[in-house]
């Protein structure tokens, strides 16, 4: 089962079916089962049964979630699978010691892949959605594998199986979440 | 949150009003009439009935007129954008975009740089999904325009009803198309929807068809009680 954590800023917001539905139809239509569950009301035990877990996106506006990064502290000691986009990207940093910077992208951008992984097989550039006021600095345990001309694009943990994407993969990229639940979770 | 919905008179963006009704205040609607048949941001046919599909909801209606010149037309989302901020305290946007990165895109930015939230509830939704849920969700559409193969004149002013949505999808198998109309090969009409006081009835109207191309043009429109 795929835990998918709502990221939005509040249980059961209009933003759920903009950020949190694609990626349950995506998850569903890999032939994998998906449970939703708001950032808030997540436990380690919920995360420590999920075969992965991905923490999805939010609003351009919609910065609540970095407010409370001790919210997601779970996620330092989860041994399952994480993939985090763009606001789910930043939790990750933020959980991990790195930073949140000013970076603004909206709409179509080409990320230009540094270093091979199995999240994005053997792309070596791509096409894809942007919708952020803030990127991040990674922290010092994970590994820039692709980048915009604006920001990072991707990261990885250097030893544990955590990946954060930049990009929205729901929009023209859903691949990249297939790669996560079938190749890797 | 206050929010104006960005208005087209179509099914998408008034079934993305009656989803954001459901989670957060909607205080207007808003239109960009353009008088170009072929802009690139706003649906074109019938876009007049907004009007009566803003008093049939209870809701103020912001309009402002564009010549739907590509980019021009940005500027002209602006200011409407601009009115119903400063005329109905709005802190956000609804939108009725369902796949059209090129649409959402440049709204976001609009509304990024205005400080508004932007919210598209059917974004990436599942078609199959939503275009069930229309007609027993109380939405009585027509098909206002047709701009693709495999649609004949038949389909003008067509409701869009359990036996038309049954069509579609076969037309989705053959031909290609977008379940939704999302790649432009027809257009809608709202004339009734679950939020509306009253619905609205068509007086008089032409059909202008050729080539898999044309226009159910509502020339007479009026509210009767439901």
């Amino acid at each position: 089962m795929i835990l998918i954590a709502d990221l939005c800023y509040r249980e059961s917001s209009l933003s759920h079916d903009e950020f949190v539905m694609p990626i349950a139809e995506i998850v569903r239509k890999s032939g994998i089962p998906a449970r939703v569950i708001h950032y808030s009301r997540i436990s380690q035990k919920d995360a420590a049964v999920a075969s992965g877990i991905i923490l999805c996106g939010t609003a351009l506006r919609d910065n609540v979630f970095a407010k409370r990064p001790d919210t997601f502290s779970w996620i330092s000691d989860c041994p399952s699978p994480v993939l985090g986009i763009c606001a789910g990207m930043q939790v990750l940093a933020l959980v991990f010691g790195g930073s949140l910077v000013k970076s603004r992208e909206i709409g179509m951008k080409t990320v230009t892949v540094i270093k091979k992984d199995p999240l994005i097989g053997p792309e070596t550039e791509f096409e894809a959605y942007e919708l952020h006021n803030f990127s991040v600095i990674p922290p010092d345990s994970f590994s820039v594998l692709a980048g915009s001309d604006e920001c990072v694009q991707l990261i990885k943990h250097n030893q544990r199986p955590v990946w954060g994407v930049m990009f929205h993969p729901e929009v023209r990229n859903e691949w990249v979440v297939e790669n996560f639940v079938r190749q890797i979770c | 949150m206050r929010l104006g919905v960005l208005c087209s008179g179509g099914k998408d963006s008034l079934y993305a009003c009656w989803k954001a009704m459901q989670k957060e205040e909607v205080v207007c609607l808003i239109t960009v009439r353009s008088i170009n048949p072929w802009s690139y941001m706003f649906h074109t046919p019938n876009i007049h009935l907004a009007g009566l599909q803003a008093i049939a909801s209870g809701l103020p209606l912001v309009e402002v007129e564009s010549r739907g010149e590509k980019e021009e037309e940005l500027a002209d989302l602006t200011r409407a954008l601009r009115i119903a901020r400063d005329e109905h305290e709005i802190e956000g946007v609804v939108t009725g975009a369902v796949l059209s990165v090129y649409q959402a895109g440049r709204i976001q930015v609009i509304c990024n740089e205005l400080d508004l939230w932007c919210f598209n509830p059917l974004w990436h939704t599942n078609q199959d999904t939503y275009m069930d849920a229309l007609v027993p969700s109380g939405f009585q559409v027509i098909i206002s325009g047709v701009f693709s193969e495999p649609f004949d004149e038949r389909w003008l002013g067509r409701e869009i009803d359990v036996a038309a949505i049954r069509e579609l999808k076969q037309a989705r198998e053959r031909w290609k198309i977008t379940l939704t109309g999302e790649g432009g090969e027809y257009e809608t009409s709202v004339l009734d929807a679950p939020f509306f006081n009253k619905k609205i009835v068509i007086n008089k109207a032409e059909k202008h068809y050729g080539n898999f191309h044309g226009v159910f043009s509502i020339i007479d429109a009026a509210l009767v009680d439901k």
